[in-house]
């Protein structure tokens, strides 16, 4: 379980996050959501130590992440895997070797053990023989596929997932998504997805978290999102007149 | 470099010399690094040098019209200028451009799309794996460069001299043996030092903390470049007055 405990961040007296706290169980597909520039992505780099929270901490089961020494948050590191929003993945290296880094770093496993779990990484994320190719081989969604299977490579005891759906078809959307949920349960990761992909939210949100403006307006569930009646909420969930339809029907 | 920079510029340069999370792989690194920085470089600095040398020949000769003057002082002046000044700035300043703007490219590109973020999420030094590679490949090569860029640059000297008649062989060769310092070479060689260290660190530096996208990244290419053969400049004064 990750929890955060009122969050503040600013950048140049521009105060970006405002006491946000919250709390992340595993084995289930949390949510963070918000419209562009809320702070979502702000939240997410306090959450894995990318920026420095002003004040509040973070406890990843307990522990404290950020008062931290640099050893400390290695360790804490090493449990964390995370999908970013380009992929992310490394240039230079094949989808094999891109997987097979953290393995290579920090594992004394035989390259047989390592090729073995790259393989099981490739098939769970249905790219089963892809292992030569380069990521400027790869189309978005095979990017961000192989960006899952890097980070469940070390398996990890969180995961966090940065817009995974941007740029993306919807029925590409849908396949990441079940992905992430299914791997979400199969190894009861506790599992941070930050997106504004409505899909998402209604698809595989078991907790919601919904920031405006810095701040956290709301939390709950996608069954109870259709319900309730903040207007901040309902504009950013329902903006469409397909989802308006959509929550009508509820 | 203002002093905010300079400061995140040691302090990144102390995060860089932290221990490596598995020395094999650095070591790895390191391979590829000084294939490319040393061998990747080895006809640019070579074609480089032997030019130099061959012009400096003819410049000298031209300057020298006196007849009390020897002919053996060309070889001399060459050598001395060679080893002393031209092989290591030159080469470092060259260096500096090809090599300067694609290490701060490569940085550059992998923080503006979030590679370096991926890095540091896992858990791995991103400025050790990153730079400290780089940078004993730059201080190591370019030493070494220098040493073949000095030889050939004399070299080129006894060619432009013998094929264009400025000179004679044999007084080429008999100026270039005469009164020679062997401490010269090492003054040649602090100085190949100091400059591998800049030429790889400074735009490493500069490539570790863009913010933005593909123009961000050129300027900060652009800006390592500059930087660098500043700096390198500063350093060959401030190396040449202490040693000398």
């Amino acid at each position: 379980m990750i929890e955060v405990k009122d969050i503040y961040k600013s950048f140049s007296g521009n105060d970006v996050l405002k006491g946000i706290s919250g709390k992340f169980e595993e084995g289930v597909t949390n949510l963070i959501i918000g419209g562009s520039g809320s702070g979502k992505t702000t939240l997410l780099k306090c959450m894995v130590g990318l920026h420095q929270p002003d004040s509040g901490s973070v406890l990843y089961d307990g522990r404290d992440f950020t008062p931290m020494t640099y050893e400390q948050r290695i360790e804490v590191r090493k449990e964390i895997g995370m999908l970013f929003q380009g992929s992310a993945l490394f240039d230079s290296m094949t989808v094999e070797d891109n997987i097979m880094f953290p393995l290579n770093m920090f594992t004394n496993q035989t390259r047989k053990e390592k090729l073995e779990r790259v393989n099981f990484c490739l098939e769970r994320v249905n790219l089963a023989g892809k292992n030569a190719l380069f990521p400027a081989e790869l189309s978005g969604g095979m990017k961000k596929r192989v960006g899952i299977a890097r980070a469940i490579s070390m398996n990890p005891k969180y995961l966090f997932c940065d817009e995974p759906n941007s740029g993306l078809d919807p029925k590409t959307s849908i396949v990441i998504d079940e992905l992430i949920q299914e791997l979400t349960e199969e190894f009861k990761t506790t599992t941070i997805v930050v997106t504004h992909d409505m899909n998402s939210v209604m698809g595989i949100g078991d907790y919601i978290l919904f920031l405006h403006e810095g701040k956290k307006f709301w939390e709950g569930s996608n069954k109870e999102i259709a319900h309730t009646d903040i207007k901040e909420l309902n504009d950013f969930v329902f903006a469409s007149s397909f989802m308006k339809a959509a929550k009508d029907k509820f | 470099m203002n002093f905010t920079n300079f400061g995140r510029y040691i302090l990144l340069l102390k995060s860089v010399f932290r221990r490596p999370e598995k020395l094999k792989i650095y070591l790895k690194e390191i391979a590829k690094q000084m294939d490319y920085v040393g061998v990747g470089s080895l006809g640019l600095i070579a074609i480089i040098s032997t030019f130099i040398g061959a012009v400096m020949t003819l410049q000298i000769a031209f300057q020298l019209v006196s007849d009390f003057i020897p002919k053996t002082i060309i070889g001399s002046v060459n050598r001395d200028s060679s080893i002393l000044e031209l092989s290591p700035t030159i080469s470092a300043i060259v260096l500096a451009g090809k090599i300067g703007s694609a290490i701060s490219s490569e940085i550059g590109s992998m923080r503006v799309t979030e590679q370096i973020d991926a890095l540091e999420i896992m858990g791995i030094n991103a400025p050790g794996y990153l730079i400290l590679p780089k940078i004993i490949s730059g201080i190591t090569m370019v030493p070494m460069l220098v040493i073949i860029s000095m030889f050939l640059s004399i070299s080129g000297g006894y060619l432009g001299g013998s094929l264009s008649g400025a000179v004679t062989p044999s007084e080429y060769l008999q100026g270039i043996t005469t009164d020679f310092n062997p401490y010269t070479i090492v003054v040649a060689l602090v100085k190949a030092f100091v400059f591998g260290f800049i030429i790889t660190s400074v735009p490493a530096y500069e490539g570790f903390y863009v913010r933005g996208g593909a123009l961000e990244v050129s300027q900060a290419s652009t800006r390592a470049v500059v930087i660098s053969c500043i700096s390198i400049l500063v350093c060959d004064y401030l190396v040449t007055q202490l040693l000398l």
